[in-house]
């Protein structure tokens, strides 16, 4: 079986086995509407200072979404030990990790159908004038924290204390990558030109590239026995 | 190296050994096994009985020594090696929320089988689970899991099996319904390797026995010279040397 027809497989198993359930995308989206709601208490987002804080609030509200997602993506792989099922299998093992990242992926971009939209109108800000901008550095963004947060998952599978351990590796790895996706969204709703952002869109860029090549070396020696 | 398959032995394992940092779970172990033999290897818990069975399997290196498939090494990341491999462990390998249609013709598809709907809808015909194909597994009792187990590893059409205690949980009828599939199998002159407590039922359905102790290979015959009171005494002199 071919490279992306292995990732194509895993991934729509992931995401049929999301559909049974929607474990996944529905506790992500609670947590993510509950972050939003509180910014949008806190701070006075009448006024265009209260803005300011939009992006920082959207961007939290993705990495609860996105902590959850990942936590929760080999879960169905150690319940018994399908894991090893897939490593058996004639495929490229880095195969495995695109096709969980891919599902990751999709999961989380459905999740933020719902959570953009609500910042939108919690937030009180206009992205439609900068809509594509926006919606690259959204797709560049969750990208990179889905390909951290994947191989993470994968390296924290077999330990007792993973759903705490995955948030505090993810985390700091993530960081440059948040950094740039909150100052783009930022800079983009406050009206900075986009000669001033083009830096943070290549940190993105080299970011995602790195962390999606590393995988594909690495993935293998990381779940093997 | 001749890697003709039809002239290599379908297993063999060259002084294996595994170690997990001071513990030694498998011990220069050697072994050959031909297409059409059904090795039953016995042993006490804890003697690396599993470990063996995964090292065969690929799924974990052995620190020394090598297992060859059908003249390939089984960690030489060859897709050939895999294929030839059906692994039916104490672990399901199945998926609760999906359906088990769903899950044989995932596996079936990550194998690249043809017509994988219709190869999975004979397989499971021939398990007895054809009226529950379309029912999540997660509502299935333990012996038809187990029978959906046997089903999802033989998808592939694998010429070696390898069973780790496959008979573990199992109700009478689930029992002899695995009994009766590993007789086909045999009969197909496939290789297999199980794994068992149960001596009458491994030595019924080998071709070969073995013993394995802390380790080591301490006793390897025809199942047909086996007589049940000489191995059951080896077997406790030999598990009360090693200090179980």
């Amino acid at each position: 079986m071919g490279f992306f027809q292995s990732i194509y497989v895993i991934a729509g198993k992931d995401i049929a086995l999301e559909m049974r359930g929607k474990e996944i995308i529905t506790t992500s989206v609670f947590f993510s509407m509950l972050t939003i709601l509180v910014f949008g208490f806190a701070f006075d987002l009448a006024h265009a200072q209260g803005q300011q804080f939009a992006a920082g609030g959207l961007w939290v509200a993705i990495l609860f979404s996105g902590a959850l997602t990942m936590n929760r993506s080999f879960m169905h792989e150690k319940e018994n030990d399908c894991l090893s099922a897939l490593m058996l299998a004639p495929l490229d093992r880095s195969a495995i990790y695109f096709g969980k990242m891919g599902a990751n992926l999709i999961l989380m971009l459905a999740a933020e159908l719902f959570i953009v939209p609500a910042s939108i109108v919690i937030f009180n800000v206009d992205v439609m004038e900068r809509f594509l901008p926006q919606m690259a550095a959204l797709f560049l963004g969750t990208l990179g924290f889905t390909a951290v947060g994947t191989l993470v998952a994968a390296m924290s599978v077999n330990l007792r204390v993973r759903e705490m351990l995955g948030p505090l590796l993810t985390l700091p790895v993530v960081a440059p990558a948040l950094i740039a996706a909150v100052k783009i969204s930022g800079g983009l709703i406050n009206g900075d030109p986009m000669d001033e952002l083009w830096v943070w869109y290549q940190v993105l860029a080299v970011f995602d590239v790195i962390y999606l090549v590393a995988p594909w070396l690495l993935f293998e020696k990381l779940v093997d026995e | 190296m001749d890697t003709n398959p039809q002239e290599q032995p379908a297993v063999e394992l060259d002084q294996v050994t595994k170690r997990f940092g001071h513990l030694t779970a498998v011990n220069g172990i050697s072994l050959r096994i031909e297409k059409g033999e059904f090795l039953t290897i016995f042993g006490p818990n804890g003697a690396g009985k599993t470990t063996l069975i995964r090292i065969m399997a690929g799924l974990m290196a052995a620190t020394e020594g090598q297992a060859l498939i059908n003249g390939r090494p089984a960690r030489d990341h060859d897709d050939q090696a895999r294929r030839d491999i059906g692994l039916i462990s104490h672990q399901t390998f199945t998926y609760g929320q999906l359906t088990a249609m769903e899950n044989l013709v995932f596996f079936a598809r990550l194998y690249g089988v043809q017509n994988p709907a219709d190869k999975c809808g004979r397989l499971l015909e021939e398990v007895g689970l054809s009226k529950r194909a379309h029912e999540p597994v997660r509502s299935f009792s333990r012996g038809m899991i187990q029978r959906l187990s046997i089903a999802r590893a033989l998808v592939h059409d694998p010429s070696i099996i390898l069973l780790d205690e496959p008979f573990t949980g199992l109700d009478q009828h689930a029992a002899e319904t695995l009994k009766r599939q590993l007789v086909r199998l045999r009969d197909e002159k496939r290789a297999l390797v199980m794994i068992t407590h149960n001596l009458e039922q491994g030595v019924a359905l080998g071709t070969r026995v073995a013993l394995q102790v802390a380790g080591k290979i301490v006793l390897d015959q025809p199942a047909g010279q086996v007589d049940a009171a000489h191995f059951n005494q080896v077997y406790f002199e030999k598990v009360g040397e090693a200090h179980y």
